[in-house]
């Protein structure tokens, strides 16, 4: 990508409202409908949300899928064809969900797990689904015709609570995260036996603290947890993914940290097409990292590309970049809200004009954008911000004005 | 405007402590914080606790719940709190509170810790973030039950355990009617 020219922002496009508990997670709809798609969002309200940008350009809620979680609904992903929903609840279950034009219906229910299931995953093809739990097991369904899944492997090996699960961007690899401070890589042999080939983080360069979440880059070569430990790691595999003999397998190696950025856990991660990575905390603030083009440091390293403190009111559970338009960002918090930002570069006229606060006496402006001409009278205005006509009118908006 | 540095003094009634409910438990060498969300705890006449926090912060209501010793409806407790504190940032909305359970019965503490959540929680607004600790030294797996009260996610996932909500209800409002 491009890499814009000057100082970035993450600028805040709408806050979606309605769930009434802290929202968890977000997922976008690898196709979706429209130009940007379509966001899933999981509440502890026992419902998931479908938003979808309306003709007026806003987002809005056009679903509400609720009546089959009996409690907190903690995790969504889509299907790799955007037409299935699977829904992961502290209940127990994970809901398959059909999508038929604008409504969806619950075509599936898995149960199998002890307890709270925390984290539901596909495959890049859409054969298979993982999910994990606080039982401390990751379970791998096959998705058969008739919307039926089949359980072919319980996978056990955390020692504690598993908080997330992620499958490789191509590979039937999966990575599991959990409370036992651990990643572990898990591949297949052949006819549904699955093992753990690789645990990351025993040797001393691992998490020190609950891994709450991972990503893997576009490439699939690379991916970045979060932790409890204020941490962010990178994870490199030194095998070429597209070789015939790579599985992605027992080669991953600890890249670099990220530490001092975030005070309080981090508890979502992920890396867009683009390669940004977004890390989303309890200290309510969103960072975004990108690797450093350092020609100085012979390691690959990655640095802090933006921060967005305050970008809620409370912890930020979520984030998540749009699979279409690689500048939007979704982001859910505890405050029970949803944003979308955009990704951008900041404006050298609004740095000009927040240093000036003028009202103006008269004018009757056509023209309302942040460097206004008067196309009425010759006056040449600036402003903070895009200014509706009817607010000069009040004379409510500071601005200033030059004869030109 | 700055950390205030309080220091509680509980009121705290202990009763006889039922040999039963241990049991019900864990024996003391297999325990494990983690399994005590797993428990469903009997109804509630079983424990209760007595904290009386009060605060030298004007601003905030006092965290301040005194029962009647005296109540005929009084619970039965099986822990005591010797000592709290308390440290409050209002600036920065934080709050951190170490606690030392007198019974070093792990399961106990994470319960009182849910329970000092819970009413902290209540007390202060959405916005201000709480991190609960046992004192160093005052429990075995004091590093376990830490990382358990401090994991948003097992606390929700634990508040969701009708059993476990309503010993919490009941710990915090003991001064409901409660017939034997």
């Amino acid at each position: 990508m491009e890499l814009l020219d000057g100082e970035l922002e993450l600028r805040e496009i709408q806050k979606l409202e309605g769930h009434t508990d802290r929202v968890w997670s977000l997922a976008w709809n690898p196709t979706g409908t429209g130009v940007a798609g379509m966001l899933a969002s999981c509440s502890g309200d026992k419902t998931v949300r479908i938003w979808q940008k309306g003709p007026s350009g806003s987002w809005d809620c056009s679903a509400v899928l609720e009546d089959t979680h009996t409690r907190t609904v903690r995790s969504c992903a889509w299907s790799p064809s955007g037409k299935l929903l699977a829904t992961a609840s502290f209940d127990g279950t994970t809901a398959i969900w059909e999508r038929v034009g604008g409504e969806f219906e619950c075509v599936a229910t898995l149960e199998g797990h002890e307890n709270e299931v925390k984290s539901v995953s596909w495959n890049a093809s859409g054969s298979l689904l993982a999910t994990c739990a606080r039982d401390k097991t990751v379970w791998i369904w096959e998705a058969q015709p008739g919307n039926e899944f089949e359980c072919v492997s319980v996978l056990q090996g955390h020692t504690q609570d598993v908080k997330m699960v992620q499958w490789h961007p191509f590979l039937d690899v999966l990575v599991s995260v959990g409370y036992d401070n651990s990643v572990k890589v898990w591949t297949e042999d052949g006819d549904d036996d699955w093992h753990c080939v690789q645990t990351l983080g025993e040797a001393g360069s691992g998490h020190t603290s609950t891994v709450w979440a991972l990503s893997f880059n576009s490439a699939g070569d690379r991916m970045v947890t979060c932790s409890d430990d204020l941490t962010l790691k990178i994870w490199d595999t030194s095998q070429n993914p597209s070789e015939t003999s790579g599985d992605g397998s027992g080669s991953w190696s600890h890249l670099c940290t990220l530490s001092g950025y975030h005070d309080r856990t981090i508890f979502s991660v992920h890396w867009s097409r683009d390669g940004l990575i977004a890390s989303g905390a309890a200290d309510d603030a969103i960072r975004l990292f990108t690797e450093s083009k350092d020609r100085m440091v012979d390691q690959p390293s990655y640095k802090m590309l933006v921060k967005r403190e305050k970008a809620h009111d409370m912890d930020v559970n979520s984030v998540q970049w749009n699979l279409k338009e690689p500048k939007l960002l979704a982001s859910a918090s505890d405050d029970g809200t949803i944003k979308i930002w955009e990704l951008s570069e900041v404006s050298k006229v609004d740095n000009f004009v927040q240093s000036h606060h003028l009202l103006i006496g008269f004018c009757q402006p056509q023209v309302v954008n942040s460097i206004g001409l008067c196309t009425l009278a010759p006056l040449f205005m600036s402003s903070s911000r895009d200014v509706k006509e009817s607010e000069l009118l009040d004379s409510k908006v500071p601005i200033e004005v030059f004869d030109t | 405007m700055t950390l205030g540095m309080i220091n509680a003094h509980p009121v705290v009634h202990a009763k006889k402590e039922r040999v039963a409910r241990s049991e019900d438990l864990h024996s003391d060498d297999a325990l494990d914080a983690l399994d005590v969300f797993d428990i469903l705890p009997p109804v509630a006449s079983s424990i209760c606790f007595l904290l009386d926090l009060s605060t030298e912060l004007l601003e905030f209501d006092s965290v301040r719940d005194i029962k009647d010793p005296e109540h005929p409806y009084s619970l039965e407790q099986l822990s005591v709190l010797s000592e709290e504190s308390i440290a409050v940032d209002e600036k920065l909305g934080r709050i951190k509170i170490t606690f030392t359970p007198t019974v070093k019965h792990c399961s106990m503490a994470t319960v009182i810790g849910l329970c000092l959540r819970v009413k902290l929680i209540q007390s202060f607004p959405p916005h201000f973030k709480v991190d609960i600790n046992v004192s160093p030294g005052s429990l075995a797996d004091e590093e376990a039950v830490n990382k358990l009260l401090n994991d948003k996610e097992r606390v929700c996932a634990a508040l969701e355990n009708p059993s476990l909500r309503q010993l919490v209800d009941e710990c915090l409002y003991s001064n409901e009617l409660y017939s034997l």
